[in-house]
């Protein structure tokens, strides 16, 4: 590949729950080079997970040279960087020395628990949860901060004198690129419980029910603006956007329109819908979150259902059962059977998450007969993501008042045919593969060259949105019909397993 | 007849002792039984761990046979998990080239498409993951046949008049693409269209597989009817780009 001399590029930092890369794009947002390092994963305990935001940010400064190197490009070269971060985990260090206390707390980690409890028992739970549309639970960063407050000796006065500073990962990594610039954006900000979703800025009631000091939040900004000129890492270049990593892919997916909806297929996957500039609440388990805001214009809103265990069930099924030896064998599998042979399997392994939020519920494999092969569990296991999807469309569909028409996949479990194909049948509308598989980076890298004025609006980043694949229903109105029917009742069967202690 | 390879004979001897034995064997006991010195048995293991024919545990190190061992003789390569592993160079090559991709492998005489990107401009297009497609008048086809050594199909179809039916002209053909690396057919099987293909190899450099572009033949072709060299090159570098990711060249 021969690229002019002259040519700019823009660069997303993807800083993810297991590998943090940098990634070159073009103006047509064709990648052009990857740079990916793994960091480590913590389980000091059973439910705790935690990453060194310290080895994070590292691998950041040595991935960065390696990105260009690999693109045949110089610093001058690069418009601008943006950044997309997994979610709601939570930094906190020291102002002065920059460095942190203790290990951050991943968006995993379900140690807050019994505080969630007792926060949802104190007075001003429900205000909180409407400032924030969000429900309190232990997948948020405050709670996360409010538990790094108890349980480190000093450090709620360390805070209150401003000596401390807390930070979701995109908040860490512009302190460490600007050396010194304390500030984070709309998306991020709303997964924390203590945004005020409509004034955009830290709602004070809310710092004051979880005794949290305001000294050590960072500025909230718009995602799409430029944050501030990097001097590590990327020396001069603009940091131009940073956004939550699931709102980053609706933005690669360029859901800018109310009613157009992506979905993300990996561990998990979450189902986003842009809902414009209103907030849409949900009374059926789905999440309102801010979806993006331009510097400048309002915030645009998203509902989102996050459906904790799909591309997880696939790799139960290779390591825990070993019936396949690859993730992409389970389709192989699946084809040696017509249908699912009256089997269904609900991978509640955590409890449900949207629509359902049923933490007591755990999974179940039912139709179990002597006729069923590992065939028909192949297929219950692609099956399950599919009608998983369904329930979330479902939700969506009655909490926004939009009907959904077309829906844009991304993520790896795209590869698999058959899933797909199962996707359309049972949500009955056409779903569609981008030819960019790299949506989180993407949406990063569009973010900020649209700040920036490499890209001029959000119309000219559409026209670089090409469809790659697509699937369009083809099931029978009446097997569909009695297949959810099946489906439903075998959701029905995990509630209410895990009995409460005593 | 030459002399034999001694470290082949010492890992089949490993192989045959891992077949036999019950479950797992430590370094440790492989060594000991066949009286051969750690290092080297280390070697020999790590080499077949690295094709495949062995697996080590994670958590007690000792070594098993290995999957890859259970498909030998059919070289099988999931066409599920050659989708899963070509799909992020598929896309760059339909983007760099303006044209649909597609991957294909072998299945009962035929050319079976496993992976399908459609030609960047959002027309409407049908995935035609699944289909079948005749190995003598494809550029896949032909990469296909020219890498295997498997015979060619005894019923050749004329689809267009351009197409090479005779054996003697699709031997010449396909020694030809065995020399220059990289197969086309121009209005072989659609008047109107042409395609380039290149081979993906697997572990020691077996073909499992082709990739390639097709779409009007005055898009593929230069006014001389030929090929662009541009096109050829990027179908060829994403092929050796899946090639390099499937372990080719290790």
């Amino acid at each position: 590949m021969t690229l002019g001399s002259r040519d700019r590029y823009v660069i997303a930092i993807d800083q993810g729950t297991t590998s943090t890369r940098c990634i070159v794009f073009d103006r047509r947002g064709q990648l052009v080079s990857l740079a990916q390092q793994e960091h480590k994963q913590y389980y000091p305990r059973p439910g705790w997970v935690e990453h060194d935001a310290m080895e994070i940010w590292r691998n950041v400064e040595r991935l960065a040279p390696l990105a260009l190197r690999r693109a045949g490009i110089t610093l001058d070269q690069v418009a601008a960087v943006g950044i997309a971060n997994q979610r709601e985990t939570t930094v906190v260090w020291d102002r002065r020395t920059g460095v942190p206390i203790g290990r951050a707390l991943v968006w995993q980690d379900t140690r807050t628990d019994a505080l969630v409890t007792a926060l949802l028992a104190k007075p001003g739970a429900t205000a909180v949860q409407e400032r924030s549309a969000l429900p309190l639970a232990t997948y948020f960063s405050g709670p996360r901060l409010r538990w790094m407050l108890d349980h480190t000796p000093g450090l709620q006065q360390r805070a209150e004198r401003g000596e401390i500073l807390f930070g979701t990962m995109e908040t860490w990594l512009i302190w460490n690129l600007t050396g010194g610039l304390h500030v984070t954006d709309v998306t991020n900000a709303s997964r924390t419980n203590l945004l005020d979703v409509h004034t955009l800025d830290w709602s004070p009631e809310s710092l004051t029910f979880f005794g949290i000091p305001r000294a050590m939040l960072p500025e909230v900004r718009p995602s799409v603006s430029v944050f501030g000129t990097a001097a590590a890492a990327f020396p001069g270049v603009q940091i131009a956007a940073a956004l939550g990593d699931q709102q980053a892919a609706l933005f690669g997916q360029t859901c800018f329109t109310p009613g157009e909806a992506k979905c993300t297929y990996g561990t998990g996957s979450f189902l986003l819908l842009n809902t414009g500039t209103d907030l849409v609440r949900s009374q059926n388990g789905l999440l309102s979150t801010v979806a993006y805001q331009v510097a400048g214009s309002p915030a645009q809103y998203a509902l989102e259902g996050s459906i904790a265990i799909t591309g997880s069930l696939v790799q139960w099924f290779r390591d825990q059962l070993e019936l396949i030896a690859s993730a992409p064998e389970i389709e192989t599998l699946a084809r040696t059977v017509k249908d699912n042979g009256g089997c269904y399997i609900v991978p509640a392994f955590s409890g449900l998450y949207a629509p359902h939020w049923r933490s007591e519920a755990r999974g179940v494999i039912v139709g179990l007969t002597s006729y069923i092969t590992k065939g028909h569990l192949a297929r219950a296991v692609l099956e399950a993501t599919a009608w998983q999807t369904r329930e979330v469309v479902d939700a969506m569909n009655e909490s926004s008042g939009l009907t959904l028409k077309t829906l844009k996949v991304d993520g790896g479990m795209t590869a698999d045919n058959l899933l797909m194909q199962y996707v359309a049948d049972v949500l009955d509308v056409p779903v569609v593969r981008p030819l960019a598989s790299e949506t989180v980076s993407l949406g990063a890298a569009y973010a900020a060259g649209l700040a920036v004025g490499y890209w001029p609006d959000l119309e000219d980043l559409r026209h670089n949105w090409h469809r790659a694949g697509q699937w369009l229903p083809a099931m029978d109105a009446g097997l569909r019909a009695a297949e959810y029917g099946n489906w439903r009742r075998a959701v029905e069967r995990t509630f209410d397993w895990i009995q409460p202690a005593g | 007849m030459p002399g034999t390879v001694q470290s082949i004979e010492r890992a089949a001897a490993i192989l045959r002792m891992l077949a036999g034995g019950p479950g797992k064997l430590s370094l440790a006991e492989i060594a000991r039984s066949l009286d051969l010195a750690k290092p080297t048995v280390h070697g020999i293991l790590r080499t077949l761990q690295g094709v495949g024919f062995v697996e080590q545990d994670r958590v007690s190190g000792h070594y098993q046979l290995g999957a890859a061992l259970l498909h030998l003789g059919t070289s099988y390569l999931d066409i599920n998990e050659l989708r899963s592993r070509s799909i992020n160079w598929a896309d760059p090559l339909a983007a760099r080239s303006g044209e649909a991709v597609r991957i294909g492998t072998v299945l009962e005489g035929r050319v079976l498409v496993v992976h399908h990107v459609f030609r960047p401009d959002d027309t409407f297009q049908t995935l035609d993951i699944g289909t079948l497609m005749p190995l003598h008048a494809t550029a896949l086809g032909k990469v296909l046949l020219a890498y295997r050594s498997a015979a060619l199909p005894p019923a050749r179809d004329p689809f267009t008049h351009r197409t090479l039916t005779g054996e003697r002209d699709l031997s010449a053909e396909l020694t030809h693409v065995r020399d220059a690396g990289w197969a086309a057919d121009i209005e072989e099987f659609t008047v109107g269209e042409a395609a380039i293909a290149a081979p993906i190899r697997g572990y020691g450099g077996l073909v499992v597989g082709a990739m390639g572009i097709s779409g009007l033949v005055e898009r593929i072709c230069d006014s001389r009817y030929r090929p662009h060299a541009r096109l050829v090159g990027i179908v060829r570098d994403a092929a050796r780009a899946v090639s390099r990711d499937l372990g080719a060249t290790r």
